[in-house]
């Protein structure tokens, strides 16, 4: 415990009333560590904007969902009235619906710029792996928050949306049907599956969510913010002041809390146009066919999940039965590189060719539909381990090797392309391409231990490179 | 890097072109009716009349027409039924199972069918302008109407009093029938012209139904932005003067 303080009787009320409280409660230790005492690189740019961005989303998403669940009616027979009520006879509902529903699409645009940010300057480099996993997870808990929550509207796309991902499951062997059965609650999507989608997307992922954000930050603050350049602003070896302050850092408030205050009044410069001017944006962030209530007899023509999951439903659809032999030579390939290449023992050997024999056989005998829910979910699971595949010299793409460069642009655009055509309906080139993009995908992060390797390095400096404003 | 993205982009341009060339008939350009508020007014009688007899407004309430520039009283006079409230929202009076047995399908709601016929050819406005005004004599249908942009549509052309009745002429070319122009049969109440004017009317009306705030989302959404702006510079004002002594 720590030491009881006592206060001078001249002290004001509120200097007195902190001091009862910092007897009781860490309140300005707490605001020290993490505010006003938490120093953070001063070089940071642009890329920085979107952490705290993605921490204002997430408010607005559970402030704009605590009203919506005011008016909302989680019942399959009252569903999409209750949302066009919202849109029509509640008091400004209309805004604070498409709040919720160009929320979602913020949230992902953010995320997935901020998580771009930790890749292109090795955030997640010793020692953040932990900052870095923790994000992974909340990714995860954002998908399926997303998910579940586009089934709320009950309109053609929310429902067979739903119907064709919960399919996914009923592909996996021996437990498939049942699992599926269990998420639906029902042999088709329906009401119980509305209740529990409901339940989830309101109480359960926000409470997990909102865990995985303290332990991000928490994780954060112990072990300080990366920076562009990748060096460590609060090493041993880096200088400080007479206070043992960094001096390529400057206190986060007042410094980065005005920062933030920019980069929020330009997000939401961005988002209210959005909202007021183009809230359906073109079909991508309220799809068009979502305007039909959902009717379980009539499968619409073309059913496409919402922009930010088509690069892994991509992925999913990539994996047909033709493609399974190009992943089946990618596995014997792997286990001959281990084998006849490494100086491993001769029992682990003999162990990864028994494995690749083993999983070859297993993804012949398989459909290959349970494969692509495998590659879906493994193109999620494979950014995890982001921290123990690369083994650059360096962390930031700046004084990596040039070729680098090109490799994460090749990165980005392939993962466009892939969102791209997980929009279009299927198509044979599309088919081709996306197989290409997936193989790539996982080829960039797979054969990471080698490439990140490749290269001359540049020299990074001691400081970080700073330009005043 | 620049080969990469433009081969690429050159793969997704075929996808892209071959998905277009499935697509029907082109849509007309409906006229923008949505700050018209008599062109709302004329609209929203002619769908009262004409189009709730089969088809439901379930989440449209009729005193929502004020916001068009109606008062109560002229709602009540004019576009209500004697049972009906002023609170109330737009049912049709049609038994849906009787519908389907007549139609093959049961009549769809129309309170935001506006907004679910938007697609690559157009906005949903679009759609429902093209769609009122190409009705045709099919006596190969069960109700004896065809339609280009719905083919084999359930719906007989309501409207047909108005606009008359026409025959499609088509050509045949490498076995594709390809639609080549109208053939009046029989005058209507209405000119060409007059007609196309009412269901620009109609499908205005339609599309403020759809979302009857949007004029007040696109007039906030100025003041909001204007907001936005002037915060953003203050908010760069203030980064800047703490910015400054940092070296």
């Amino acid at each position: 415990m720590a030491e009881f303080k006592e206060i001078s009787p001249n002290a004001s009320a509120g200097e007195k009333l902190l001091n009862w409280v910092d007897n009781r409660f860490p309140l300005t230790k707490m605001v020290k560590e993490h505010v006003s005492e938490y120093y953070a690189p001063k070089n940071f740019n642009f890329w920085y904007f979107f952490g705290s961005l993605a921490m204002l989303v997430l408010v607005i998403q559970i402030v704009t969902g605590i009203f919506l669940v005011m008016h909302y009616k989680p019942d399959a027979a009252l569903a999409f009235a209750s949302v066009e009520y919202i849109m029509r006879d509640v008091p400004w509902g209309w805004l604070i619906r498409y709040m919720h529903s160009t929320g979602a699409s913020a949230f992902f645009v953010v995320v997935y710029l901020h998580m771009y940010r930790g890749l292109i300057y090795g955030s997640y480099r010793q020692p953040r792996e932990l900052v870095w996993v923790f994000g992974c997870a909340i990714f995860l808990a954002l998908m399926a928050e997303a998910f579940m929550g586009y089934l709320l509207p009950w309109g053609q796309m929310s429902y067979w949306g739903a119907q064709v991902i919960v399919n996914l499951f009923a592909a996996v062997p021996f437990v498939g049907p049942d699992l599926a059965l269990l998420i639906r609650g029902d042999y088709v999507v329906g009401d119980a599956t509305l209740n529990r989608f409901f339940s989830f997307h309101v109480i359960a992922v926000p409470l997990v969510l909102l865990g995985l954000v303290v332990a991000h930050i928490i994780a954060l603050h112990e072990v300080g913010s990366n920076n562009p350049d990748g060096v460590e602003i609060k090493g041993p070896n880096a200088p400080k002041d007479a206070n043992g302050h960094p001096l390529d850092g400057v206190p986060f408030h007042p410094y980065y809390t005005v920062h933030d205050i920019l980069g929020v009044s330009g997000f939401l410069l961005v988002f209210s146009a959005v909202i007021f001017f183009a809230p359906e944006f073109g079909g991508y962030f309220l799809e068009y066919n979502n305007f039909i209530p959902a009717d379980p007899l009539k499968t619409p023509l073309h059913i496409a999940p919402v922009w930010y999951f088509t690069p892994f439903y991509s992925m999913l659809r990539a994996i047909t039965s033709e493609m399974m032999y190009v992943l089946i030579a990618c596995v014997l390939a792997g286990a001959y590189f281990g084998a006849a290449k490494t100086n491993l023992p001769k029992v682990i050997k003999a162990g990864v060719v028994g494995a690749a024999v083993f999983v070859s056989l297993l993804m012949l005998s398989i459909d290959a539909k349970f494969w692509g829910v495998v590659v879906m979910g493994g193109a999620v699971v494979i950014l995890f381990f982001l921290p123990w595949l690369d083994n650059c010299a360096v962390k930031s793409i700046r004084y990596r090797p040039d070729w680098h460069k090109y490799m994460y642009g090749v990165f980005v655009v392939n993962f466009i392309a892939l969102a791209y055509l997980g929009v279009q309906p299927p198509s044979p080139i599309g088919e081709r391409v996306s197989q290409v993009g997936t193989l790539f995908y996982f080829g960039f992060f797979l054969l990471m231990p080698i490439w990140s390797r490749i290269g001359e390095t540049k020299p990074v400096p001691d400081r970080v490179t700073f330009t005043p404003h | 890097m620049k080969k990469i993205i433009l081969s690429l982009a050159l793969a997704l341009g075929v996808v892209a072109g071959a998905q277009a060339s499935g697509d029907s008939i082109a849509w007309d350009k409906a006229p923008n009716k949505i700050n018209d508020q008599a062109a709302l007014q004329n609209g929203a009688k002619i769908f009262v009349n004409h189009c709730l007899n089969c088809h439901s407004a379930a989440f449209m309430r009729y005193n929502r027409l004020k916001d068009i520039g109606l008062t109560e009283q002229q709602i009540k006079d004019n576009l209500l039924f004697t049972t009906e409230k002023v609170g109330d929202t737009m049912k049709s009076n049609i038994d849906p199972k009787q519908a389907k047995e007549w139609f093959g399908a049961t009549p769809p709601d129309l309170t935001v069918i506006a907004r679910s016929r938007a697609g690559h050819n157009g906005t949903g406005a679009d759609y429902l302008y093209t769609y009122m005004r190409t009705f045709y004599r099919d006596e190969a249908k069960a109700t004896g109407w065809n339609n280009l942009v719905f083919p084999n549509v359930g719906m007989p052309h309501v409207l047909w009093e108005l606009q008359g009745e026409r025959r499609a002429v088509f050509e045949s070319h490498d076995g594709q029938q390809v639609f080549k122009g109208w053939e009046q049969i029989k005058p209507g109440k209405m000119s060409e012209k007059e007609y196309d004017e009412a269901m620009a009317d109609l499908v205005g009306y339609l599309t403020w139904m759809a979302e009857p705030a949007q004029t007040t989302r696109t007039r906030l959404g100025v003041f909001v932005l204007l907001f936005l702006a002037g915060f953003m510079f203050i908010a760069w004002r203030l980064n800047a003067s703490f910015w400054k002594d940092i070296k």
